[in-house]
């Protein structure tokens, strides 16, 4: 048996392992696109900060690790996908066959089209390689525009803060990472990032960039202009899908998948930032392109390739956690709120505290909180086990951070009933 | 065979006592903020539990790592952190549906339970038998499986 995977990310490599406990002799195979050892993009903003070195962001640790676990690593470019011939083509012209393939080829950013994008000032923050070069830019100093605050955005937002230049952030959203906060969060956050320094526009988007030998000129919609030495841009990313043209693998938003992690190919499957898959709180498919969601994805599907389709998947709960300039902000599942739901909130905006959770009946279905860093993965316990919170609903609605006592004493008195 | 930490609720008198030699044991002071035991106490002091990481088999902190910073300990089968690969990127905190592992704002780096490689200060300190390390065939260790069961949402 010869399982390809395309990819070499978190989704891969989380496949790859687990493919390799559950079928010992099986042949597997990984082709990474980029010319490190496989690492991980999330680790970048702290290699960015000086934190940890490259080998600090690599995903396995020893040298040896792919070596040792039978897992064989080709460095290469996927061009093409024969589900029917089952092979893949890479871009020197090889042509691999497999019996079965995952297809976890990630996510790229998206590029807004406005002018001036091509001046080597304006960077990118995906690629190692970015790293380096955003590194050279960003001395103590400079000026430096970061277009987008989303997740990645507001992640490496500290590392230029830490580098000592002097930071405009531009959102084109009504508030800071808006598909992961709600206005309150959103609202805290900008003040705390305004309160170390940072401008923050939301609200605008970038109209164009315009280049002269001495700095750059970002022009916004709200038509106000910011000078730079630097722009970095973190607008959002994409599903990396550009191989599958003609191919009759079904894409929507992602590679479309379903509870087995299977395409509507045999023998193809998907995972991670390019998979479409079943999200745990709406019970439809979505591209998550997070973590949690990646690893999981891949030690499902890696599942039912072994199995022949015997795992069927429950979804993924969507979930968030950022560090921006030290204030912690996370995100559960349908934190916006589901219909005929109910929610419990606290506020206070003078500590940058903030909790709001979501419930459906007695059950927890989503959350927000920003500025509690302990035990937030209760949050995740209660969601996922849907467990009833009876009387500890109204005590969660008169006092939302008594999460932990919430959560131990529908646990304890589950038991006691069990 | 591997041994585990079993929490028996109904002993628990919250005294407090696992807190401080866990910190202690962790960072050289007695400060259960530092504590990777936790005591929740609820109704006015008549319900103390204590709760820690439990060593899942397939640890939901551990797969979700982006620079493999959790591994087993093979003497003692704990998903241990190590400081000097931990970015401090904090998924795994919300990932494990326990709460049980935690962001350190002052060293940067995640904390959980390690059972101090064998030798749980907790247990040695609890007046009780609140705490107890025991081999994995032990009664306790059946009831604190299955609580961690259902607390997952996995079947039991």
């Amino acid at each position: 048996m010869h399982y390809v995977i395309a990819g070499a990310g978190p989704a891969a490599i989380a496949a790859a392992e687990h493919l390799r406990e559950l079928d010992a002799s099986a042949e597997v195979t990984l082709i990474g696109a980029q010319v490190q050892p496989p690492y991980s993009r999330m680790a970048i903003p702290y290699f960015l900060t000086g934190k940890v070195s490259e080998e600090g962001t690599y995903l396995r640790r020893s040298q040896n690790h792919y070596e040792a676990h039978g897992l064989k690593l080709i460095h290469g470019e996927v061009t093409a996908v024969d589900p029917k011939g089952h092979t893949v083509t890479l871009e020197d012209g090889q042509e691999i066959k497999y019996d079965k393939l995952l297809l976890a080829t990630g996510a790229e950013p998206i590029i807004p089209p406005v002018s001036g994008m091509d001046d080597p000032r304006v960077q990118q923050c995906w690629h190692l390689e970015d790293a380096e070069r955003i590194i050279e830019l960003a001395k103590p100093g400079a000026r430096a525009v970061q277009v987008g605050a989303g997740f990645i955005g507001c992640i490496i937002l500290e590392s230029w803060v830490l580098r000592e230049v002097n930071l405009t952030v531009v959102e084109m959203g009504p508030r800071m990472v808006p598909r992961m906060l709600g206005e309150k969060a959103g609202g805290l956050l900008q003040s705390w990032c305004e309160a170390k320094g940072v401008t923050v526009h939301t609200n605008t988007q970038v109209k164009a960039i315009e280049s002269t030998p001495n700095e750059l000129q970002v022009v916004l919609e709200n038509g106000e202009t910011c000078p730079a030495d630097v722009v970095i841009v973190s607008t959002g990313v994409k599903p990396r899908l550009h191989y599958l043209e003609g191919c009759d693998i079904d894409i929507d938003q992602g590679i479309v998948v379903d509870v087995h992690m299977q395409t509507n190919q045999p023998d193809v499957y998907a995972a991670g930032d390019c998979a479409q898959g079943l999200d745990f709180s709406t019970g439809k498919t979505a591209v998550h392109a997070v973590q949690p969601t990646a690893t999981e994805h891949g030690r499902i599907a890696a599942a039912n390739m072994v199995g022949n389709n015997n795992l069927p998947y429950k979804g993924s709960l969507n979930m968030n956690i950022l560090d921006t300039l030290g204030l912690v902000t996370c995100s559960f599942g349908a934190w916006e709120g589901v219909a005929g739901g109910d929610s419990a909130e606290m506020y206070n905006p003078d500590n940058h505290q903030y909790v709001n959770l979501q419930f459906k009946d007695d059950v927890l279905v989503g959350a927000n909180s920003v500025g509690y860093h302990e035990h937030l993965g209760v949050l995740r316990g209660l969601i996922e086990t849907q467990i009833p919170l009876g009387e500890w609903k109204d005590r969660l609605k008169d006092s939302p951070v008594n999460l932990v006592d919430a959560y131990q004493g529908v646990n304890q008195a589950a038991l006691q009933n069990g | 065979m591997h041994k585990a930490l079993v929490m028996e609720v109904d002993a628990c008198t919250g005294c407090h006592q696992c807190e401080l030699m866990c910190s202690y044991g962790k960072v050289g002071a007695f400060n259960p903020a530092k504590s990777v035991m936790d005591i929740t106490i609820y109704d006015g002091g008549a319900i103390n539990v204590p709760s820690t990481c439990t060593q899942c088999q397939e640890a939901w902190c551990m797969v979700v790592c982006p620079v493999q910073a959790i591994t087993v300990n093979p003497a003692t089968g704990a998903k241990e952190v190590s400081a000097e690969a931990c970015v401090g990127c904090k998924v795994c905190t919300i990932a494990c549906p326990f709460g049980a592992i935690n962001y350190d704002p002052d060293s940067g780096v995640v904390t959980k339970c390690d059972l101090c490689g064998g030798e749980p200060m907790c247990v040695e300190a609890c007046p009780t038998t609140a705490l107890a390390y025991v081999a994995e065939d032990s009664t306790g260790y059946d009831k604190m499986r299955r609580s961690a069961t259902l607390a997952a949402g996995l079947e039991a």
